[in-house]
């Protein structure tokens, strides 16, 4: 793309849209499930009175009718369920779940049947699901409604996780994962929701790979590792730190089942240190395996021990100046670089 | 054992006045229809003579205090979320009489669990309103120490055991409740209150069964304020009627006006009754409105009518208990203008007290997580 062309601004939320809009259009076996994703039940004065309660679903119902944009009862264990039904059996349904915290009520349908259905069936069963989600702190929303709880699901064999950081990645990951003929959840951050971005985003329809993670920048110095949200941080930090005349390499990993092991080893390989930057819970986290991959498969070209900067293992607080503490910010990352570094 | 009943309640009410017995009792009601509001409350007039024999004067004047303070509380926490010192919150006006009319029959040793619209539980349930702002400005002086927040008021020490954001979390939580109070042979009583959407939810009928087996002393009140979200009752829950679904469970589910806090006050007092007395569940749906959007900035005219809020806030559960007042000459006019200045000053000062509290210390951040680590 050069220069001159126009650049196509869209938000976070319209690349969504498009995306799902876009695969309705080509796929008439993909459906959409979720509360309110259209809104108003079936009152003919108020169809699509929501669109979402992120507004990533709006106008899909006046485009594909309520046959294939379905509003929910809150039943997440019965609509979930009803997907992986749905998948295994000729459509590729999206379920909204809401926010991520909400996958315990419908954790066996995603962890005992999504993920299983393929394997113990001798691959005979496809289950082409997409679940998407919203994740992320800092809306003053409390415990229940700001995890990122992303590395649990890549816990779980038979699962792909994918987490897109701009627009751009947004539409073509949400157009890969309903493609994909596994079940793929797709976690979207509400912070990025609200944020402008300068990235093109094309009008037609594209897929970025699952599996595959993006060099942002190109460096020497070290290696700033980020996960949606957090490859904003870390862009952030890269800027200060290149302010202070180091040549950092930003790695945005995009997916975390699978992931682009590949990718990191070699960024590690040249940059010879790494701060991985990740806002989900510490313990078992996909931070932790990121850095057990380097010790592992890089050591002997570390110069410092691989370095997580996440929160710290407790709860999302609801008090603004605690929940501020608890996210990974510019100034964590930089901290955590300078230490690599120096 | 020895029996204590309610603040209101000295004695246990007399069983199957309201046909708790006759399971189908809520089968009178005729389930609303959406294209002819208006007939649901002759409806429900129809279905029962409420006698309101037990509603004395202080029964009537606690509730009308009570009720008051949760609507002056909640504007008052509106106007908080508008200067942007909280997020955005789940308004509760409109639905202030039903866990008054309920709350009337229990004592600090009995359980409440709420929702994410909770605000009317708390103060129902005697919550002290200063710390209850508190903790919606995310305060140290909050009822958990700010780290909770709007959606997770809690004091064990009243009784109400937290609400909830999760939809439908709460209603085995308060099973579990009640199989403490069995257990260990106390006459307490729990409650738990969840919205029409919630009622969708597997637990509540995993719940249902379970207290219908062990005869649980929980009280599942559903308060059906017609929306979940943007989603509006008649679509979600088929069939038509949440009381109904206790009728697979064997246990009584009775619907009842939720706006009339003397019906809610009615019917509670046997449904805590039957639950002190080791005769188990009972279902209440308590047919309500909410009056504001669903949370923060939702305009609710983007999926229900003008007509249909004015029909509904025609029926204000704080103008009928007040009609039922002065026509019954409890008390008059000057008196309830003099309860509601004293509701208004009382919260003037919990925004003072919240307004004027520190936010939490920073080491606050991982403290609480466990009880020892
Ligand atoms: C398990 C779960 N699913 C979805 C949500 C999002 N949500 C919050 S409130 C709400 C609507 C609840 O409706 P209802 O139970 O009728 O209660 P009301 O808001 O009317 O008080 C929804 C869908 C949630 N908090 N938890
Ligand atoms: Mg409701």
């Amino acid at each position: 793309m050069t220069q001159a062309q126009t650049v196509r601004q869209i938000s976070f939320i319209q690349a969504i849209n498009e995306a799902l809009r876009q695969e309705m259009h080509r796929d008439p076996d993909v459906i959409v499930m979720g509360e309110d994703i259209a809104g108003g039940g079936e009152r003919e004065d108020f169809q699509d009175a929501w669109g979402g309660p992120m507004r990533l679903t709006k106008g899909l119902v006046n485009d594909f009718g309520r046959l294939r944009v379905r509003d929910t009862p809150i039943s997440e264990a019965g609509f979930v369920g009803a997907g992986v039904g749905a998948a295994a059996s000729g459509l590729r349904p999206v379920v909204d779940l809401m926010y991520v915290s909400f996958y315990g009520v419908c954790a066996d349908q995603i962890t005992n049947n999504a993920a299983k259905m393929h394997y113990m069936f001798g691959g005979k069963v496809k289950v082409p699901l997409t679940i998407m989600t919203g994740i992320g702190a800092g809306t003053n929303s409390a415990a229940q409604h700001s995890e990122t709880l992303y590395s649990i699901f890549t816990h779980f064999p038979g699962l792909k996780c994918v987490v897109p950081s701009n627009p751009y990645n947004a539409k073509g990951l949400m157009a890969a994962a309903i493609r994909d003929d596994d079940p793929v959840i797709v976690f979207n951050n509400r912070q990025l929701m609200g944020l402008r971005f300068e990235d093109n985003v094309p009008e037609e329809s594209y897929t970025v790979e699952i599996g595959k993670s993006e060099l942002k920048t190109q460096g020497e110095d070290i290696t700033l590792l980020g996960i949606g949200y957090t490859t904003r941080v870390c862009m952030e930090a890269a800027a200060l730190l290149e302010e202070r005349g180091y040549s950092v390499e930003v790695l945005d990993l995009l997916s975390l089942s699978p992931m682009d092991e590949d990718a990191i080893l070699s960024s590690v390989k040249k940059t010879r240190k790494i701060v991985i930057v990740d806002e989900d819970y510490p313990r078992c986290s996909i931070a932790t395996d990121i850095s057990a991959l380097v010790a592992e498969e890089a050591f002997d070209y570390l110069d410092a021990p691989p370095k997580r900067v996440t929160p710290p293992h407790t709860q999302v607080p609801y008090s603004r100046p605690l929940e501020a503490l608890f996210v990974p910010t510019k100034e964590k990352v930089l901290a955590a670089a300078l230490e690599v570094l120096e | 054992m020895s029996i204590t009943f309610g603040r209101f309640s000295n004695q246990p009410a007399e069983f199957g006045k309201f046909g708790f017995q006759k399971l189908n009792w809520h089968a009178v009601i005729i389930a609303p229809n959406l294209k002819s509001i208006s007939a649901i409350v002759p409806a429900l007039r129809r279905g029962v003579e409420m006698p309101y024999e037990e509603l004395n004067k202080e029964s009537l004047l606690w509730m009308y205090e009570t009720m008051v303070t949760i609507r002056r509380f909640e504007e008052q926490s509106r106007r908080e979320a508008d200067a942007g010192k909280l997020r955005g919150m789940h308004s509760s006006i409109g639905q202030e009489a039903v866990p008054t009319g309920i709350c009337a029959h229990l004592n600090e040793k009995d359980y409440v669990l709420g929702t994410h619209r909770s605000h009317h539980h708390c103060i129902a349930k005697g919550l002290d309103i200063n710390e209850m702002m508190a903790e919606l400005l995310g305060k140290s002086t909050g009822t958990g120490k700010g780290k909770g927040g709007t959606m997770h008021i809690a004091d064990i020490n009243k009784g109400m055991l937290g609400a909830n954001g999760v939809v439908g979390s709460n209603i085995p939580v308060a099973t579990g409740v009640a199989l403490t109070a069995k257990v260990k042979g106390t006459d307490q009583v729990s409650v738990v209150f969840f919205g029409d959407g919630a009622s969708s939810q597997g637990v509540l009928h995993e719940s249902m069964n379970l207290a219908g087996i062990w005869k649980l002393p929980v009280i599942f009140v559903c308060e059906n304020n017609r929306y979940a979200e943007a989603t509006p009752f008649e679509y979600s829950v088929a069939g038509g009627s949440v009381a109904n679904r206790a009728d697979g469970y064997g246990i009584p589910g009775v619907t009842i006006d939720g706006q009339s806090a003397l019906d809610v006050f009615e019917v509670s007092k046997e449904a805590v009754s039957r639950a002190r007395m080791g005769e188990g569940p009972t279902l209440i749906e308590a047919q309500t409105y909410r009056y504001q959007g669903h949370f923060g900035a939702d305009d609710p005219l983007g999926y229900r009518s003008k007509e249909e809020q004015e029909y509904y806030m025609s029926r204000d559960c704080i103008l009928m208990l007040q009609k039922h007042i002065l026509d019954g000459a409890y008390a008059n006019e000057t008196q309830l203008a003099a309860i509601d200045m004293k509701c208004i000053e009382a919260v003037n000062t919990a925004t003072e007290f919240a307004n004027n509290s520190p936010f939490p210390d920073p080491k606050e951040l991982i403290t609480d997580v466990y009880v020892t680590y």
